[in-house]
């Protein structure tokens, strides 16, 4: 089941770059002219006619790209302590002020965009992964197999979420530092109670999807021919239902993102030392009568990643439908 | 009907137990232990330790102290709190009806908020003030609770010095002046949790009354010559309203999530504040109770949820 799991993944990847094909498409042969375009052309058409999302993906990109290259070209460390300027609002040497130590926010909000990003794709990986993974094989064994996943399914989200995630994270955060270091004990334990919480969605949608696709006629074509149930399943029927999922993706992006700044709001995310958005705007809420930049720019930027991944998420869900006049 | 509830009912129980096993596990499996204060005080003779483990049941298996753990939870009898010294009862007691009011008349002004924007914004789809609300929705539900908290702090309490940013409980005023008082410092904490709720709302209730709108039998109702107000309120909006009761009690983990955050940034002496203090404080009764009153209030939604929605729908028979 080890390709069903990184498939989508590959496959995501491939209609970023807008090549690719998607094997039996849902598209049907409509003429010469259509069949010249790929099933990822005709969806990167689509999705640029939404303005709002297409412009998100510039929003973002930029981001991403000042977050990843933006420390390369500005030399400021994220722990310059300078008590000559400290709580300076926005000034040339500072674009985004100081703190109560007088250090550079925009180093920090660099740095800390890394973890927020870091940590928002390898959750949504986690989700997307575990969800794929029992929604495949609940769809395909159907029966009690079915029965007994969907159980779980629906046991999962009726658990209050974020009392559970704290639970965890405060029992289980002194022996995975111990085990893995500081940094990546908090970040694997973040990403997995994080990616544990949210897979339930997609299994869902993908347990329906191939609840409907494997009675479709192109399966049963397979079938008649021979084709193992792996084969069925990685070749046909997880690839037409890669769209929704793709979206559900996205959408977990964000929530991820939001999931981790709240858990450093709460003071139980990373340790104080590593500036994560949430922590920025946590340790400068109590100054906002005296410097509002610092906890505004952090907010800010996560405010901006999250309302532009939704935007894109809602271009894909529209570009990605093929049922949808556009 | 009274039947469908009682089959309902017994539909939550598994889960309940599940969701009573999962807690127990999580606690069981993880380090930290509610003694380790008595081990490292050296007043405290070993003996002394060692009787009180035996006492608390500490050293027996798993299975027998999650079983003796559900009957006493089934009893009522919730423990003792290691920090406070009160029976975590009472402590919950004390805490829950701030946040069921919190909750619910933030659940309330998101209602009134979606319900006349997300059908405005469906009966025209694509018009300007459909795409105002829906971008603006987008909006409301990309801004995290404790950023649009921060940002209400800032506008309201500082640079406008309208509401106090601090929770209360202890106001000295009397009569009508004690209502005004928690009104004015409840505004805050209510609509920062009814906008984020109000944004995903107002999008169930647009894409519900558009799927409703396209049916045969809105179009026989406007032929009968019913005027637009008439087919909108009576006959789209109802049948419509019945998956956003759905969506809406699905939401109920989500919203629990962000009345705990909003508790934290207004200091509203709530159940998630009591979270919040138990679990950075090791209190493990406190964590175990209110995470479980929690679990227990989001299934109790959720059949509330089935119950309206087969009242609401005749096509589910309770047979």
């Amino acid at each position: 089941m080890a390709d069903v799991i990184a498939d989508p993944d590959s496959a995501g990847a491939q209609r970023v770059s807008g090549g690719g094909t998607l094997g039996p498409g849902p598209e049907p042969q409509l003429g010469k002219a259509v069949a010249s375009i790929s099933p990822w052309q005709e969806a990167w058409r689509r999705f640029k006619r939404h303005r709002l999302a297409y412009w998100s993906l510039w929003v973002l990109g930029f981001m991403v790209l000042a977050v990843l290259l933006g420390p390369l070209f500005y030399k400021v460390g994220i722990n310059d302590v300078d008590f000559q300027s400290r709580l300076a609002g926005p000034s040339l040497k500072h674009p985004m002020g100081t703190d109560d130590l007088g250090r550079d926010i925009l180093a920090r909000v660099l740095y800390g965009g890394r973890i927020s990003l870091a940590v928002g794709l390898a959750a949504m990986l986690m989700a997307i992964s575990v969800g794929v993974l029992i929604g495949a094989v609940a769809g395909m064994a159907r029966g009690w197999v079915d029965a007994v996943l969907m159980w779980v399914t629906d046991l999962f989200l009726s658990l209050p979420q974020l009392p559970l995630l704290l639970l965890l994270i405060f029992l289980f955060r002194e022996p995975l530092k111990q085990a893995f270091g500081l940094e990546l004990g908090i970040f694997i334990l973040i990403v997995a109670v994080i990616g544990g919480f949210r897979w339930m969605p997609v299994a869902r949608l993908v347990r329906a999807q191939f609840f409907s696709l494997r009675e479709k006629e192109f399966v049963e074509a397979a079938r008649a021919l021979g084709a193992s149930t792996p084969r069925q399943v990685v070749r046909h029927i997880l690839p037409n239902s890669l769209g929704p999922v793709i979206v559900a993706a996205t959408i977990d992006v964000a929530a991820a993102i939001i999931a981790e700044s709240t858990l450093s709001f709460l003071g139980l995310g990373f340790p104080p030392d590593i500036p994560t958005w949430g922590r920025i705007l946590y340790d400068g809420r109590d100054y906002m009568d005296l410097a509002v930049h610092w906890a505004m720019f952090p907010g800010l930027a996560i405010f901006l990643t999250v309302l532009t991944i939704n935007f894109i998420g809602d271009g894909l869900r529209d570009a990605l439908d093929p049922r949808r006049v556009l | 009907m009274l039947n469908y509830i009682v089959r309902r009912l017994l539909i939550a129980l598994p889960s309940l137990l599940g969701i009573s096993i999962v807690l127990f596990t999580v606690l069981a499996l993880a380090p930290g232990d509610p003694f380790e204060e008595l081990a490292t005080n050296p007043n405290v003779p070993a003996e002394v330790r060692m009787m009180l483990r035996q006492q608390f049941g500490l050293d027996d298996p798993v299975w027998q102290r999650y079983v003796r753990w559900l009957m006493s939870m089934l009893q009522g009898d919730w423990g003792f709190s290691f920090q406070s010294r009160v029976n975590v009862d009472q402590l919950i007691l004390q805490r829950l009806p701030t946040t069921i009011v919190v909750i619910g008349l933030s659940q309330v002004l998101a209602i009134l908020i979606a319900l006349p924007v997300g059908v405005l914004a469906a009966v025209k789809p694509y018009s300007w003030f459909d795409r105002i609300a829906s971008t603006i929705a987008f909006i409301g539900f990309s801004l995290p609770t404790f950023f649009t908290g921060i940002v209400f702090i800032l506008f309201f309490s500082i640079y406008l010095g309208w509401f106090p940013f601090v929770y209360r409980s202890d106001i000295s005023s009397t009569g009508w002046q004690f209502f005004w008082d928690h009104f004015k410092q409840s505004i805050m904490p209510i609509t920062v949790l009814a906008l984020f709720q109000a944004a995903s709302m107002m999008r169930y209730v647009r894409s519900a009354v558009l799927d409703v709108i396209r049916l045969d039998y809105v179009t026989t109702a406007r032929s009968k010559g019913l005027t637009e107000r008439t087919v909108i309120n009576k006959h789209v909006v109802r049948n419509a309203l019945i998956p956003v009761v759905t969506l809406v009690a699905l939401q109920m983990p989500a919203v629990f999530g962000g009345a705990i955050v909003t508790e934290q940034i207004f200091r509203v002496p709530g159940i998630g504040s009591l979270l919040i203090d138990a679990i950075l404080r090791n209190d493990t009764p406190v964590i175990m109770a209110v995470t479980f009153v929690l679990s227990c209030l989001v299934i109790l939604f959720n059949l509330l949820a089935d119950v309206i929605y087969g009242w609401l729908d005749p096509r589910i028979s309770y047979g």
